[in-house]
């Protein structure tokens, strides 16, 4: 309950003492809480019981198995797979190829606004792809993440320097979106799983850290994207 | 009958969005590890509880809190809201509300967004409950607030994405060394997983409007970016926050070893 009391709040006191206007259709918007509580409730159950689960005794049957090669290729068809077909990633390629249009970058005709959505989104989740698989050699050699990390942001401003301008917002945010609800726990339960079964990894430092090299190779490879179409 | 083609819609579009993950988790389970799942029946129980969770939760916010978040984020950015004849350049100080509005909103939908709690569970479990998922969750939503709030700033002024996120990266790096390291993996982690399900349509409504009605501002250029800010500024908190209870413990370990001296 007390997950959903503070949209309840801010939605009830903005409407209600600064714009001052009456809640319209109180009895919707009840029943639509009454549907958040009860979806949440059962993700929740529901993580407990097949998602983290599932991820941590797949990623417990790869380290017995041995081969990093069949490792790598789940992790990068894991990344690859969950992003390419996003919604929040499909409609942001959308917009992004109006832009493109636009600035006179690409023509605007509707199969080259496509060819660009559909170029933008592949480059998304190949780079989503090799961060899945960047993270995980990561856990096996036990490399530091901070230094990763910081060489990550290093790389992005040097690239935003020379970057064509009107794709850096894009890029910036590309880093944000790719990561639905559902790819986050089983990667999440992916590198816990990993870290836990390789002997001298903590999973608490080595076990996080997917989702954020998820979250910075898009930038990098949005960036790329945008210099080679111009 | 309306609810349920409503909810049959909402189910089939998720099912489609599952699809590849499962394809791909069946491929590798069966024909790269060839093992049989363990427990199966409790397994596709959870996952069938994760699909129809999400399914009911995304229809409660489309049929409930969206409309309303849509319609005060277009009230908050409109022109005569603001105080300002339309096209006429506005002081950057007269959209307090916004700022305002745009962090009470990304606060409260970071407290509900699904990914997050998953994480933080995760999180709490590992740590045996030294990092607490509910501290770790107020700790990331303070960020995320932040971030948009800073973020709307910017759209409102103008000033190049790239500043901010630059002077954001060097304050995450400098703040990676004094973090404790337990955190760090953590904090990073956590940028990323803020913006799903709840925030990204909330705040890309609020993004969209307020470019669309500031001055100068093209909605296809600056209503990008408030994601970006809403994935950096967890990092910072997240650590700021471990930084403090790291803090709070020397202190009161401190004043205990005190103690025991006089």
């Amino acid at each position: 309950m007390r997950d959903l009391a503070p949209i309840v709040g801010v939605i009830g006191f903005f409407q209600l003492a600064v714009l001052q206007q009456p809640l319209p259709n109180l009895f919707g918007l009840l029943t639509g809480l009454l549907l958040v509580l009860a979806g949440l409730t059962l993700f929740i159950q529901g993580l407990e019981l097949g998602l983290f689960p599932l991820g941590e005794s797949m990623a417990h049957a790869f380290a017995r198995k041995g081969s990093v090669l069949w490792l790598i290729v789940f992790a990068f068809a894991l990344g690859f797979g969950t992003t390419v077909a996003e919604p929040a990633l499909i409609a942001i390629a959308e917009e992004a190829s109006e832009i493109a249009a636009d600035a006179n970058v690409i023509a605007d005709t509707e199969d080259s606004r496509d060819a660009y959505g559909l170029g933008l989104r592949l480059t998304v989740a190949f780079s989503v792809g090799a961060a899945i698989v960047i993270g995980v050699i990561r856990i096996i050699k036990g490399w530091p993440i901070h230094i990763m990390i910081a060489a990550g942001y290093i790389l992005v401003v040097a690239m935003t320097s020379i970057a064509p301008r009107e794709i850096i917002g894009l890029a910036y945010d590309s880093g944000g979106v790719t990561t639905s609800t559902i790819t986050v726990p089983l990667v999440t339960a992916l590198g816990v799983g990993l870290a836990s079964s390789i002997k001298g990894r903590n999973p608490m430092i080595d076990g996080f850290g997917l989702i954020a090299f998820a979250s910075l190779t898009p930038m990098v490879f949005v960036m790329l994207y945008g210099m080679m179409i111009r | 009958m309306n609810a349920l083609r409503v909810f049959m819609d909402v189910f089939v579009e998720t099912l489609r969005d599952v699809l590849p993950i499962v394809t791909i988790l069946v491929f590798f389970q069966f024909a790269i590890l060839r093992r049989p799942l363990p427990q199966p029946k409790r397994m596709l129980i959870g996952f069938a509880s994760v699909l129809l969770g999400l399914v009911l939760f995304l229809i409660g916010l489309e049929e409930a809190l969206f409309p309303v978040g849509r319609l005060m984020a277009e009230q908050f950015t409109n022109p005569a809201f603001v105080g300002a004849a339309p096209g006429e350049a506005v002081d950057w100080q007269k959209y307090y509300w916004v700022y305002l509005f745009a962090f009470a909103i990304g606060f409260s939908t970071t407290v509900a967004e699904p990914a997050l709690i998953a994480v933080a569970i995760k999180a709490s479990e590992l740590s045996n409950g030294a990092i607490g998922s509910w501290g770790l969750r107020i700790a990331v939503a303070l960020g995320v607030a932040t971030g948009i709030s800073v973020g709307c700033f910017r759209i409102v002024t103008g000033i190049p994405i790239h500043y901010f996120i630059i002077t954001g990266y060097v304050v995450v790096v400098v703040q990676t060394f004094f973090a404790p390291k337990i955190i760090v993996p953590l904090a990073y982690d956590s940028g990323g997983v803020t913006t799903s399900t709840v925030t990204v349509p909330l705040v890309a409504a609020l993004g969209l409007g307020l470019a669309e009605n500031v001055p100068g501002r093209s909605a296809l250029i600056d209503g990008f970016g408030l994601i970006a800010f809403a994935s950096l500024f967890p990092m910072m908190s997240v650590m700021a926050y471990a930084q403090m209870a790291k803090w709070r413990t020397d202190r009161s370990r401190k004043q205990e070893n005190e103690g025991v001296m006089s």
